[in-house]
């Protein structure tokens, strides 16, 4: 569904991703693994146009988007939760939920806002709450929350676990598990190897932009080595 | 009491048309984060189309129809000029600083200024009467005009809409959204460009409501763009930028006191507002309802600075051989040519110190000048009020100049960005009405004259070396500021005002001092002007010479010391030439659209790079 082909991106002169390949099948939930600055976030970016890789490309279900401006990326289907969450901090619950809010699309779930507040019934209650008021937990709900509003039907979230209280990091994964026995796409960077082994199909490793490793969780637990090489225990 | 509440009355009347200005400019900068300097013009534009159309529509509808219809669809159409500069002109800069934007819509200023001249006519219009609306309201025995009391009536439910449209609607929310993260509402899925174009048309439509709704109490003519800039910034800064209920109080309050100030204090109306705004801002920097300005905020941040070195020894050499030219022109030039010089030389040194505070200080100063014009002022004054000689009234001008900046940069200096610019541009505008209507002092717009240097320096070929000497210190002065300790400390708290206060580095108080030099050489190029001229005159306070700087300095390059002097030099040159043209606002304004969008870095950018591709220029030898 999502394939990237030897993609190169850069910030200013820094060459972040060199190279990168790799592709995510339907309704597969990939995790991307690596250590700070191994370049996840730019991964993600350069798939939502946030970031234009110099060269490389970047396609959905055969479509390029290298080049694109990203509210088209977003709406042929893939939804961008990024890891600092920028939630819109003067609108209320409902007012960020209607911001992301897009037509239905075939093929993916469709999402109203009842359906989200029964995936995250926190956020239910402080429906007309501004957004700075919010925990962070509830802040990181909300921004997945305001993606699904798009209708996606290819899911990044990046570092959804950071700084998050282990209780709300276990509803998280008990709802992206819920996505995923929907249907939904998922690819999830991640600095916690526990998280991932529970929501995720496979496993992506980069450092250095450049991918160290791809395969399922059990051929990972059988390399301790590229474990203990490229991810921070 | 009737005349009381008449005054009250016509009073809200009056804040209809402000508000409406007022508040395109708010939503506008809420959105974009550019304050459209060319809002006026908007509101210049609907007064004019709406004059051609309520001369057309009653025609066709009949009167009501008519008369309303034209003012509905004034805003459309000046809506859609709006849509136009907005894709045009604002696009490709909105990542670009703010320093950029602002002289952008500037050159749209000059640009419509022209388009106007050349549509309507350099002549005053008046508005036409408002149909079934033209008697009086007899009130507490007081007449108020029927036009007026449907004003009033009508503001708050304009304020009420706008209020609506931005709190309930999906367009409000995804504007509000925008005000904060473009991009996420572009990662979204939400077409931000057209959004933002959306706005600036609304913005603009709401301005030429403002223009149309004031007809039939005034009329069109060409400096309504000018004219309105100085109470539209006004009520911006008092009720806080982006807020709209705000924008409803300001108005209403500057208006009001207005009214009253015409009515008991006639010799102060221009100066009673400015007064007003310096006591709103004492109390509350970011106005009444504003909201502090985090900077760097919504990610505008433009190319790294090259870091800035001495001239090498090329450099030295074509300086000094420069200089060595200048001085040995009179010998072989005509007197006219060596005025001309002198100009240059004065107005060298006036773009210097702006380019001083601007580009070393980073402080986007609009009301630069109040100093150039202030310090003119201060050695006038003491001429023809004290006698004073020449040699020691000259002193007056820096000194006086410099006075000035501490007190204005008092107010100023506390703010940054966008703030900073439309308060200093407010004082000077202070500064020029207090000028212009204290005319027992200062003799108004008929000037202080009879100016004159002492006898050693009269004549054309001493006052030319006494200004090329005074001028060439000053901006050699200059040069060491920048490259002295306190230059660095300069550029950090421009740079990073977080981190040079980190390292110990009291950023606001070096800005502040900073403001006050570039104030005191600003007056002293005043100084060397009065004397050339043997006159002075309010229009050298007014905002066009603020602007005529800033163009300078832009056209030249914001980046080194010799922009400012390449640029007015260009100017000075081609201005004799340029201003001889029918339109040539026109010209200038559309070269500097183009410079913006083409050539950011000015002449002195454009030319080393240029350089440094053929070869020419080696990078360790720039300045």
């Amino acid at each position: 569904m999502l394939e990237l082909r030897d993609v190169n991106s850069f910030y200013g002169k820094a060459h972040i991703l060199q190279d990168l390949s790799f592709s995510v099948g339907c309704g597969e939930v990939v995790a991307l693994l690596g250590r700070n600055g191994a370049g996840k976030s730019t991964t993600m970016k350069s798939i939502i146009q946030i970031v234009r890789p110099r060269s490389g490309s970047v396609t959905l279900a055969g479509r390029e988007l290298v080049g694109q401006p990203s509210y088209r990326v977003a709406r042929s289907g893939i939804g961008y939760v990024p890891e600092d969450r920028r939630i819109f901090t003067a609108l209320t619950v409902l007012e960020n939920l209607e911001v992301g809010r897009q037509p239905r699309r075939d093929g993916a779930p469709f999402w109203t806002v009842d359906a989200l507040f029964e995936l995250f019934p926190n956020l239910y209650e402080r429906r007309n709450r501004l957004g700075k008021a919010m925990s962070g937990g509830e802040q990181q709900m909300l921004t997945i929350a305001r993606t699904l509003m798009g209708n996606p039907s290819l899911l990044l979230l990046d570092e959804p676990s950071e700084g998050i209280a282990p209780v709300i990091v276990e509803q998280m994964a008990h709802a992206i598990l819920r996505l995923k026995a929907q249907g939904l796409t998922v690819m999830i960077s991640e600095q916690n190897l526990h998280f991932a082994r529970v929501v995720a199909d496979r496993a992506i490793i980069i450092e250095s932009g450049a991918k160290k490793f791809d395969g399922s969780f059990e051929e990972l637990a059988a390399k301790p080595e590229i474990r203990d090489a490229y991810l921070a225990v | 009491m009737g005349f009381f509440i008449a005054q009250l009355l016509t009073g809200l009347a009056n804040a209809a048309a402000l508000f409406l200005v007022a508040s395109g400019l708010s939503l506008i900068f809420g959105v974009t984060r550019i304050v459209n300097f060319a809002h006026g013009s908007f509101y210049m534009l609907g007064a004019y189309v709406g004059i051609t159309l309520m001369g057309v529509l009653p025609g066709v509808l009949g009167p009501h129809f008519g008369f309303w219809g034209a003012i509905v669809l004034t805003g459309l159409i000046v809506g859609l000029a709006g849509a136009l500069v907005e894709i045009v002109v604002l696009r490709p800069i909105y990542r670009a600083p703010e320093l950029f934007q602002l002289v952008a819509t500037f050159g749209v200023i000059l640009v419509v200024q022209d388009l106007a001249l050349m549509v309507w006519g350099a002549e005053d219009q008046m508005g036409p009467r408002a149909p079934g609306l033209r008697g009086v309201f007899r009130i507490l025995g007081e007449p108020i005009p029927k036009y007026d009391i449907v004003l009033i009536c009508i503001t708050p439910f304009i304020l009420l809409a706008l209020w609506a449209l931005i709190a309930k609607t999906r367009l409000g929310v995804l504007v509000r959204a925008a005000t904060q993260d473009r991009e996420m509402v572009a990662a979204l899925g939400v077409n931000q460009r057209w959004l933002f174009t959306g706005v600036f048309a609304l913005g603009s439509a709401l301005a030429s409501w403002g223009g149309a709704l004031q007809l039939p109490k005034g009329g069109a003519d060409l400096l309504m763009d000018f004219n309105i800039i100085g109470p539209l910034f006004v009520v911006t800064v008092i009720g806080g930028m982006g807020s709209l209920p705000g924008a409803f109080i300001a108005a209403v309050l500057i208006s009001v006191l207005n009214v009253f100030g015409v009515a008991y204090m006639p010799q102060s109306t221009l100066v009673l507002m400015f007064v007003v705004m310096a006591i709103v801002l004492i109390v509350r920097p970011y106005g009444l309802l504003g909201k502090e300005e985090v900077a760097g905020e919504h990610g505008q941040s433009g190319a790294p600075e090259t870091p800035i070195r001495p001239f090498g020894q090329r450099g030295k050499i074509a300086v000094a051989g420069l200089l060595l030219v200048l001085a040995l022109l009179p010998l072989v030039t005509q007197p006219f040519a060596l005025v001309l010089l002198t100009d240059i030389v004065i107005f060298a040194l006036f773009a210097a110190s702006l380019q001083f505070i601007l580009g070393t200080g980073g402080l986007v100063s609009f009301g630069h000048a109040a100093f150039y014009g202030g310090g003119a002022y201060a050695a006038a004054l003491m001429v023809t009020y004290a006698k004073t000689p020449m040699e020691i009234a000259f002193l007056f001008a820096p000194l006086g100049a410099g006075m000035l900046a501490l007190v204005i940069g008092w107010f100023c200096i506390r703010l940054s960005g966008v703030y900073f610019a439309m308060l200093t541009l407010a004082f000077s505008q202070l500064v020029w009405s207090l000028v212009f209507q204290w005319r027992a002092v200062t003799r108004g717009d008929d000037g202080l004259i009879d100016i004159w240097p002492s006898a050693w320096l009269s004549g054309t070929v001493p006052y030319y070396y006494f200004t090329l000497v005074v001028g060439v210190l000053g901006i050699l002065f200059l040069r060491t500021v920048i490259h002295a300790p306190f230059g660095y400390a300069l550029r950090a708290g421009r740079d990073s005002a977080r981190q040079a206060e980190a390292m110990g580095i009291d950023v606001k108080r070096v800005q502040y001092v900073a403001f006050a030099l570039a104030g005191a050489l600003a007056g002293l190029a005043g100084g060397l002007f009065v004397f050339a001229k043997g006159s002075v005159f309010p229009t050298e306070l007014e905002i066009g010479k603020s602007f005529d700087a800033l163009i300078v300095v832009f056209l030249g390059g914001v980046k080194t010391l010799s922009g400012g002097i390449v640029g007015a030099s260009f100017m000075a040159a081609v201005e004799d030439w340029l201003t001889r043209l029918h339109y040539w606002r026109l010209l200038l304004g559309l070269l500097i659209i183009a410079v913006v969008i083409l050539a950011p870095e000015g002449i002195v950018g454009s030319a080393r790079r240029l350089g440094l591709r053929l070869g020419l220029v080696k990078h360790t030898e720039a300045d």
